[in-house]
């Protein structure tokens, strides 16, 4: 056991993880994704574009998940929307079939096309979820359409929230304006999570799971669900 | 001794204060509806400022020749759309290798570029980017942000108006509530007791969590040269926001007892990647201990991982406008020269070889 596994076995957890230990959650988090999910696009890892020469080690960047579809019905309009996401290329194929039957109304109101970045934050040692929409044409999404795709106690919480847990802005690496949702109390629930427990620290069971529960909770906030067979690896 | 410490910390604070840029602001020509075009506006732009709080000045030189519209305020410096969320006194060390007196910039009233810049909604915007770089930087020193988001009302006005003013005075008597304190000086006695975060939480004496630590927001700007240059005039000029690596990284200190942590140190730190001969063993980040690293199953670019080190020259470190001595204590530089919310930006240039240029 190194230096470093020793240290983290002693100290009570405090729901973050250092940056190379985001690498390794993140490869594991893409791995199990890519497992358990295959019907949607992977997480690919980007390592940081322009930094590349100026990181750590090799290991600096992002995940990047791109190409998600959202869309809503034009039925459902009072009671709950029907929500799916879908990637982009199968909805292309769908679109086709609707052209080849000459249909004169469209099946979806709109397709808005959703990029999700994981990008680490070092001041706030945990990961954070940057976004960006847009329509098919390329036209980026203004907030409030944004807000009618989240789930409805999604965008209640962030009408309510004095903390503005959307913000907008400019991605870490990209120099471009993005969407983040907010850090602060990513730590505090993390924590939780893993019950504080911090015997979980062994053998890196944290670091592997780390993004599993993270994304079991901040994938909702899109109404993005982890398939139950990828949570049940990390009950214990 | 170093020559920093000559200056005593109250000089320091009130130079950096009053530090302020002169600029020369030109309305871009598409903007001019009028014969003669209005000549170009002379302003003072406090260096801890932003320029997006400039508006009050520069509305009445321009109103009268500007076509029919709503105002949206943007900047740019030989074309490069200013990032108005960075400090003037930041953009101008950066952008501005060989300073500029006056500094010339044209101005924007319409046609704002929403798809490379964040949207700015005059001082409220510019306010709340100040308190979440504060918070973020309160979440560094002390690991939560409860004294910024505890603030009271009136206080939290106060702090900001000081910075709108640039009343020294009146932000010292604020921002001393919060209790935000990065480091001792290095060169003053009993340099151990620092009260950190992860001193109060260790609890009961555990050896390996007692570690004299304390993390400091750092924000640097590096950009990088592949050659020399007889004067940085002649250096190519920065027009491209890819051309610059931001690093918003915080700096880790371990203090040993007796070992001296200077500015050098600090930015090899964060830049091991140039500066291989240092690597500061530590618990996190900026780390070059790859013993966790899971190197099976990534998608990551395999030539990377046989990148040649190498060391890089420093040829430029402007912080606050000033050309700091590499060797002066770090926690000097920290608590003389950070900004008002907290974060010690640095402008850095590199010589490199081609290779490890920055785009």
């Amino acid at each position: 056991m190194n230096q470093k596994e020793s240290e983290r076995n002693l100290i009570p957890w405090d729901g973050a993880l250092s940056s190379s230990d985001f690498f390794c959650a993140a490869s594991a988090f893409s791995e199990k994704w890519k497992r358990f999910n295959p019907s949607v696009p992977p997480w690919l890892w980007v390592p940081s574009p322009k930094h590349h020469l100026l990181s750590s080690h090799k290991e600096e960047g992002y995940l990047s998940l791109e190409g998600m579809c959202f869309i809503k019905s034009s039925e459902d309009q009072k009671s709950c929307r029907s929500q799916t996401w879908k990637e982009e290329s199968s909805i292309s194929q769908e679109e086709e079939a609707v052209d080849n039957a000459a249909l004169v109304q469209s099946c979806f109101d709109e397709v808005n096309h959703y990029d999700f970045h994981i990008v680490y934050s070092p001041s706030y040692r945990v990961p954070v979820l940057y976004f960006r929409s847009y329509h098919s044409d390329g036209q980026p999404l203004p907030f409030d359409e944004i807000e009618k795709d989240l789930p409805n106690h999604s965008a209640k919480i962030h009408l309510e929230s004095k903390w503005t847990f959307i913000t907008q802005e400019e991605h870490p690496y990209l120099n471009r304006p993005w969407y983040k949702l907010h850090p602060c109390g990513t730590s505090e629930w993390m924590k939780l999570l893993f019950h504080g427990d911090a015997s979980l620290n062994k053998n890196g069971f944290v670091i592997e799971h780390y993004l599993v529960s993270w994304f079991s909770v901040i994938g909702q906030v899109f109404g993005l669900k982890i398939p139950l067979a990828m949570l049940e690896t990390v009950s214990c | 001794m170093s020559g920093a410490s000559t200056v005593s910390a109250s000089e320091a604070h009130k130079l950096v204060w009053e530090g302020a840029i002169p600029l020369l602001i030109h309305l871009h020509d598409s903007e001019v509806t009028t014969l003669p075009p209005p000549p170009p506006a002379l302003v003072l732009a406090p260096r801890l400022g932003y320029l997006p709080l400039l508006i009050s000045q520069l509305k009445p030189y321009f109103s009268s020749t500007l076509p029919p519209g709503v105002d949206t305020l943007w900047f740019e410096y030989k074309g490069l759309p200013l990032k108005w969320y960075i400090p003037t006194g930041v953009l101008f060390d950066l952008l501005c290798a060989e300073p500029e007196r006056p500094w010339n910039l044209t101005v924007h009233f319409r046609g704002y570029p929403s798809n490379l810049l964040l949207p700015c909604e005059g001082e409220d915007s510019v306010k709340w980017s100040f308190i979440n770089s504060l918070k973020e930087a309160a979440y560094v020193i002390n690991g939560n942000c409860k004294n910024v988001m505890n603030m009271s009302q009136p206080d939290q006005v106060e702090l900001w108006r000081s910075v709108l003013n640039g009343n020294l005075e009146s932000y010292q008597r604020v921002s001393s509530k919060l209790k935000l304190v990065t480091l001792e000086d290095e060169y003053t006695e009993n340099i151990n007791a620092v009260p950190t975060a992860s001193q109060e939480n260790s609890g009961e004496g555990d050896a390996a969590a007692q570690v004299k630590s304390g993390r400091i927001p750092v924000r640097l700007y590096v950009w990088t040269l592949t050659e020399d240059f007889d004067d940085l005039e002649s250096a190519p000029q920065i027009d491209n926001w890819d051309k610059v690596s931001y690093i918003n990284r915080p700096v880790e200190i371990h203090k040993e007892d007796g070992k001296y942590f200077s500015l050098h140190d600090a930015i090899k730190t964060l830049l091991p990647e140039y500066f291989p001969a240092s690597s500061f063993g530590n618990l996190g980040d900026a780390s070059t201990n790859l013993s966790v690293a899971d190197e099976g199953e990534n998608t990551c670019d395999p030539d990377s991982s046989s990148l040649p080190l190498e060391n890089a020259e420093i040829k430029l470190v402007r912080i606050q406008g000033i050309e700091p001595c590499l060797e002066i204590p770090f926690s000097w530089v920290v608590n003389n020269l950070m900004n008002p919310e907290y974060f010690l930006h640095i402008c850095i240039c590199l010589k490199v070889s081609e290779a490890n240029a920055v785009q």
